[in-house]
């Protein structure tokens, strides 16, 4: 039967291959919520601070952590299936392939700004 | 043991073998949708990778005349009501309709914060003269002193950089913004529909997919912001 017996699922709609089905709480999510606003916060007071060319690694890094952070939780990828996370990276995988190509094409012309 | 729970279940299909099959292939093909979108918007980041580095000291001059309180506070608007939505998803999981109709109408009014807030930059940006075109004006680039700046003056070729920044701005949090848009009459639909009552017997599967798409293009400011906005903050030595 469904282990989630506190919700009240008689037809088991929800899981009817009595798969693995995590409902994530609305506490999980507060948590969630509270570390997107800290690591908002953090962003902004470190692009305050000169750190030199750390600063746009730092800023990008930190929104890098808040994306991953809805991704797994807000958007459930971390209790879905193989195929989903595979899916999800398979995307940004694809997306890293197309900056790297095009940038190795600027960079590597004899005219232009490098 | 598979028979014991066999009922018709009147979202299934009948080209689905199951109806966790069914749901599955919808969150799959929702994610699809949403690479789709990444290279979209991917491309328009690579740009602004490009001419940040190309033409820097523009990126950094026009990036100052961002308001950071008006962007942060957008960003937690943001934030807000992406887990306005997650709450909602969880609120159709657990069948309460009353606190899914509650929490969507809320995704959708910060929706609407946020908008309001570029609206308000927007319209700055347009007293300022500073949309790229025919009537844009670089003369707070070149002599800042004059605006009550701290700002270094740019070469006046250097200051018409600032209109490739400009540009990428608009291109993006325009771009940003029709996602948000889309996703705020999306929004009004699904509220009908769970008012209705459409999603308080286990059918999540639109609430859930919709949340995918919010929480998207909720990611996607999490990555304008910082960039268009905090690309240099420190006081000038």
């Amino acid at each position: 039967m469904s282990e989630h017996h506190e919700y009240h699922d008689p037809a088991n709609v929800i899981n009817p291959e009595h798969a693995e089905h995590h409902i994530v709480t609305p506490l999980q999510y507060t948590y969630v919520f509270g570390t997107l606003l800290l690591f908002t916060g953090i962003t902004v007071l470190a692009a305050n601070i000169d750190l030199g060319v750390f600063n746009p690694i730092i800023a990008l890094g930190i929104a890098s952590f808040k994306a991953v952070v809805v991704i797994l939780f807000f958007m459930h990828v971390k209790y879905q299936s193989r195929l989903i996370k595979l899916t999800v990276g398979a995307g940004f995988f694809t997306f890293l392939a197309l900056v790297t190509m095009t940038l190795l094409d600027y960079i590597s012309r004899a005219w232009g700004l490098w | 043991m598979h028979e014991e729970h066999h009922e018709v279940l009147p979202q299934h299909l009948h080209h689905f073998a199951t109806e966790e099959q069914q749901r599955e292939t919808g969150t799959f093909g929702m994610w699809l949708f949403l690479l789709t979108e990444i290279m979209f918007f991917g491309g328009l980041f690579f740009s602004y990778l490009l001419f940040r580095n190309w033409y820097y000291d523009a990126f950094v001059a026009a990036s100052n005349q961002l308001s950071i309180p008006l962007g942060a506070t957008n960003t937690a608007v943001l934030i807000t009501s992406g887990f306005c939505m997650a709450v909602g998803v969880w609120a159709a999981e657990v069948r309460k309709q009353s606190l899914l109709v509650i929490m969507l109408i809320l995704t959708t009014f910060f929706g609407l914060v946020f908008i309001g807030i570029k609206y308000v930059e927007y319209h700055e940006k347009w007293e300022k003269h500073h949309i790229p075109g025919a009537h844009f004006d670089v003369s707070e680039f070149v002599h800042p002193g004059d605006y009550g700046l701290k700002e270094k003056p740019l070469a006046p070729d250097m200051a018409e950089k600032t209109q490739v920044f400009f540009f990428l701005y608009f291109a993006m949090t325009g771009m940003h913004a029709l996602h948000m848009i889309i996703g705020i009459g999306l929004l009004v639909w699904l509220i009908l529909r769970a008012h209705r009552g459409a999603f308080s017997s286990g059918y999540v599967a639109p609430i859930e997919n919709f949340g995918l798409y919010w929480h998207f293009v909720d990611i996607v400011w999490l990555f304008l912001f910082p960039l268009l906005y905090l690309i240099n903050r420190h006081p000038l030595k």
